[in-house]
């Protein structure tokens, strides 16, 4: 049994009422915070837990505080990324409704920490239940004097909002989030200046994910070095995996950083096994952006060392043999999954959400999308294969944001491990030309 | 397959005179209250949320010229952030905007032949509106709710580990409740 | 503060990006720039084609940048080592851009008037491969009418946003902008309206390809069978400094004045530009020398055949509506 600290209470009835949450220790934390430490002892201990973040990047978090310029006068920003889009993800929007109250907990300790008087909430305009939960966990913290005026009888004032998006995955990009605050396009800025120097509304700020923010709550209960203790070297802590696709137990996980992926699958208490009996065709660790691996990859590392949940072990042997821990999104393909049209449905997903801003991502993912699907439909020629490998370089690297990369990873790392398919689907045009839900039986392509 | 002609056009206004409600106008001012002096622009998401649910379904132009009035910016502003974002209806839709998640992790658990047999059953095609103006049928990219596959979402509400019977069963309820006279929800608030 | 480029130091004031220390260099040292725009505020960053190797950030740090950086928007340290015409990472890319600026460009260019003064012909001329590798259907938007002096050709944007920044910092009251996302954005208006305020007709020379062109020189004539003039006016509106294309004794169209990277001198209003067609109206000042790089006057336009992107198969047939 992993040691659980953000979700450890979720299965208590009624948690996500005020009186509830309080009454099983929650604000404990925030008072502690607010009474007892200051700003700087509270980054100190998030500096100390080694919490990265949660939202895909894995950037340590106190040092994206410590960043926050905070001393030019005037108003300084905390904005909370809930804008959770990454295909296999599903945690924020989790915790949100299952325990509502350690988010806003998690708020008030970080803008408390950073020195922000506003606060936002970025919420993906499609979870409308959610923002109904949190907004009501918010107005229950007001209420009991945890935000507005001199909270707890300290000189520390705090409102925070909840802002709905409307439906574009590039506004969990921090900056694109920002505009879009702004009542903007969600174009992603130029960086430099960082938001920690020029964000909301041109001032500091920093933006952090949901799991993140949640994270800084038991940091502060235990301790940054009792946090530091849980994981395996620079992974510390827990992390929230959303695990999808072909298992038997679909759901968000807490697991204690540095369990063995392959425990994770199989385990009852976890994913609980392929579904039906089928076998592991590959998974994708870390949501829909970073590098599928096959099997025998993601169970072990090329080394023959089990692969476990840590940012370090899941990117052993780069991306050559590697992948991500990302997000934390979890996706598991069964046998008679095709690698060619996930492929091409990844690809018209970041086609669709691609914000047309700069030229590399704008044209080069609805390009990967029309060669792929035409793969999928039965005609593509073998020279596309190569061509998809070198437009995927092309974007890689080149954009203003990571949605470039994020679309060129995928296509990149499912043309290294799964040749072969794209190979049977240019051979094959008449059966892959009709296999609309099924798939190509797997040992036919592999006899490629 | 992306198409090749991309089928926008100009849109015209209708002139229709729209507003919100004294009651829903207080909400908007509100809204705007939570973000810095000189900021309205920032409640643009917002109140087009709210413009959309309580002045007609979809975003008309004279909708979203008066929403530019409100805050004080200029139309193409919120024409720039209307045809951004997903959420935002152009055109008019059913009563019901029926959205079925297509992306990866709900298409591996079968969520193709969830659309498919929406199409099939409302006999309408993606991004068509049924005869009786209950249902538009969309295809989404990820609705963020991986672990309940295959997803969709009608209006507000999530409807997961979606089968026919299921569909059957939400599309008849919503037939029902189609017919009966409901009193408007009001929980916008708490909503956006 | 000091910094090198291609060898080349140069010292520069402190917030000059590397694209302006390569401009003050001058010569093979500068990188391209489809989107910046020194004189709008906010552009560049977008078209990626001026990257460049940062092998060096700073005296303090001298470590790489991990990535190619945009040059038209990553300031200069002191120290700072940058590599662009001597990079062949840096080439590979520029080539990779323009294949990419290309895929959806309908090369057209036998029927636009752009043709000859485009900086996407000069930059695929330059930096573009002989033969594209897209083989797709290329997008096609409708056409759509933005007033009577402007003609927006959308299928030929870039979407460098150029004409949005000069609409908003030349002008108050913007009317058209960039609508929807990805490979579906596009330059419009929404609903049907006119881009037209004085300073309005500065879009056409911001445009770097031929999206917005001259109505009142539609199919006139080619540029290079055109002669420029420089020629001023007492114009209450604007500077009244322009550039006269003329044929003989008549004036073909009127532009701002640009210099060797394509830059608006000082924009003009809409009544120098469109309205005074009459050599009576202009002090001609005498020939308007266009800097060695444009096609037109290297002749390069002749020699174009080389490079098989813009100089299409493919027939290209005029709507009888674009006639």
């Amino acid at each position: 049994m992993g040691r659980k600290i953000l979700t450890d209470k979720i299965v208590i009835p009624g948690i996500n009422t005020f009186e509830v949450y309080k009454n099983n220790g929650g604000y404990a934390a925030a008072t502690k915070a607010l009474k007892q430490m200051t700003p700087s002892e509270v980054t100190e201990e998030v500096k100390k837990s080694g919490l990265r973040g949660r939202g895909g990047a894995g950037f340590p978090t106190g040092m994206k505080w410590s960043f926050l310029d905070r001393t030019t006068p005037g108003p300084r920003y905390l904005v909370c990324n809930a804008d959770e889009s990454e295909p296999g993800t599903f945690k924020d929007r989790y915790l949100i409704e299952k325990i509502p109250h350690l988010l806003v907990e998690g708020l008030i300790i970080s803008s408390f920490a950073l020195g922000a008087e506003t606060t936002y909430v970025y919420v993906r305009g499609e979870f409308k239940t959610q923002i109904g939960i949190l907004s009501k966990a918010i107005r229950e913290a007001y209420e009991n004097g945890f935000l507005g005026k001199n909270i707890l009888g300290t000189s520390y004032n705090l409102d925070i909002y909840v802002h709905s998006g409307a439906g574009a995955y590039i506004c969990g990009e921090e900056t694109a989030l920002l505009e879009s605050l702004e009542g903007k396009r969600g174009n992603p800025r130029l960086k430099p200046p960082f938001p920690a120097v020029k964000g909301l509304y041109g001032r500091p700020t920093v933006v952090n994910n949901v799991e993140t923010l949640a994270a800084v709550v038991p940091i502060i209960n235990i301790g940054g070095d009792e946090y530091a203790k849980i994981g395996i070297g620079k992974s510390t802590g827990t992390k929230l995996i959303s695990a999808c696709g072909n298992i038997n137990n679909p759901g968000v996980y807490e697991i204690e950083l540095g369990l063995p992926v392959e425990t994770f699958l199989n385990s009852p208490e976890y994913c609980g096994g392929v579904k039906g009996g089928k076998s592991l065709k590959a998974i994708v660790p870390g949501g829909s952006s970073v590098p599928i691996l096959p099997a025998n990859l993601i169970l072990k590392t090329a080394a023959g060392e089990n692969r476990l949940i840590t940012y370090e072990s899941l990117s052993d042997g780069g991306f050559v043999s590697g992948s991500m821990l990302g997000s934390g999104g979890f996706i598991v393909y069964d046998e008679n999954q095709c690698i060619v049209r996930n492929t091409w449905n990844f690809t018209r997903f970041y086609h669709h959400e691609s914000c047309g801003q700069c030229s590399p991502c704008r044209e080069g993912t609805g390009w990967m999308e029309k060669v792929l699907h035409r793969l999928e439909h039965g005609e593509g020629r073998h020279k596309d294969i190569d061509l998809l490998v070198s437009v995927a370089k092309r974007i890689e690297g080149n954009t203003i944001c990571p949605l470039g990369d994020a679309a060129a990873w995928p296509v990149a790392a499912a043309i290294r491990h799964f040749r072969h398919e794209f190979e049977y689907h240019v051979e094959n045009p008449e059966i892959v030309k009709n296999h609309k839900h099924a798939p190509v039986p797997l040992k036919e392509m592999e006899k490629v | 397959m992306s198409q090749n002609i991309i089928p926008h056009h100009l849109f015209g206004k209708e002139g229709k005179e729209v507003r919100f409600s004294a009651e829903t106008l207080e909400k908007v001012n509100k809204i705007i209250s939570r973000y810095p002096e000189g900021q309205k622009k920032s409640a643009l998401l917002p109140v087009l949320h709210i413009a959309q649910e309580e002045l007609g379904g979809h975003l008309s132009v004279d909708v979203q010229d008066y929403v530019a009035s409100l805050l004080g910016i200029q139309p193409i502003e919120v024409y720039e952030v209307a045809t951004f974002y997903t959420q935002y209806y152009l055109e008019k839709v059913g009563k019901y905007v029926i959205e079925v998640c297509r992306t990866g992790p709900c298409a591996i658990c079968g969520g193709e032949d969830i659309t498919d047999y929406l199409s099939e059953k409302l006999n309408i095609k993606d991004g068509e509106t049924t005869a009786d103006g209950l249902f538009t049928l969309r295809t989404v990219e990820c609705l963020g709710a991986c672990g309940y596959a295959p997803v969709m979402q009608i209006n507000t509400e999530f409807y997961e580990f979606l089968t026919k019977e299921k569909i059957d069963k939400a599309i008849e309820e919503l037939r029902q409740k189609a017919n009966l006279d409901k009193p408007k929800e009001s929980k916008w608030v708490e909503k956006f | 503060m000091q910094v090198t480029i291609d060898n080349i130091t140069i010292e520069v004031p402190e917030g000059t990006t590397i694209l302006q220390a390569a401009r003050m260099i001058g010569g093979d040292v500068v990188p391209p720039a489809m989107c910046y725009f020194s004189k709008l505020k906010g552009s560049g960053g977008k078209c990626r084609t001026c990257l460049v190797r940062v092998a060096k950030s700073s005296e303090k740090d001298p470590r790489p940048m991990p990535k190619l950086v945009a040059s038209c928007s990553t300031p200069v340290q002191h120290g700072m080592v940058v590599e662009n015409s001597t990079s062949q990472e840096v080439l590979d890319t520029r080539k990779s851009i323009v294949e990419f600026l290309l895929i959806n460009h309908p090369l057209d260019c036998p029927v636009c008037d752009q043709a000859g003064e485009c900086d996407l012909q000069n930059l695929s001329y330059e930096h573009g491969i002989e033969a594209t590798r897209y083989e797709e259907g290329r997008r096609e938007f409708p056409q759509i009418d933005i007033g009577e002096n402007i003609k927006l050709h959308m299928n030929r944007c870039i979407l460098c946003y150029r004409c949005v920044y000069a609409i908003n910092q030349l002008t108050d009251g913007r009317v058209h902008g960039v609508l929807y996302r990805g490979d579906a954005s596009e330059i419009s208006t929404f609903i049907k309206n006119s881009v037209d305020n004085e300073f309005s007709g500065n879009v056409i020379d911001v445009c770097p390809v031929g999206a917005l062109t001259d109505r009142t020189f539609r199919f006139k004539s080619r540029v290079w069978f055109l002669k420029p003039m420089d020629a001023h006016r007492d114009c209450p509106t604007c500077s009244g400094k322009t550039v006269l294309w003329m044929h003989g004794n008549e004036i073909y169209r009127v532009t701002s004045r640009k210099d060797q990277y394509a830059e608006v001198e000082e924009f003009i209003c809409n009544e120098c530009r469109f309205e005074k067609k009459d050599v009576n109206d202009w002090v001609v000042e005498g020939p308007r020398k266009i800097d060695k790089k444009s096609v037109i006057s290297a002749n390069h336009y002749e020699m174009l055949k080389k490079a098989a992107v813009i100089n299409p198969v493919k027939k290209v047939i005029v709507k009888e509506s674009e006639k």
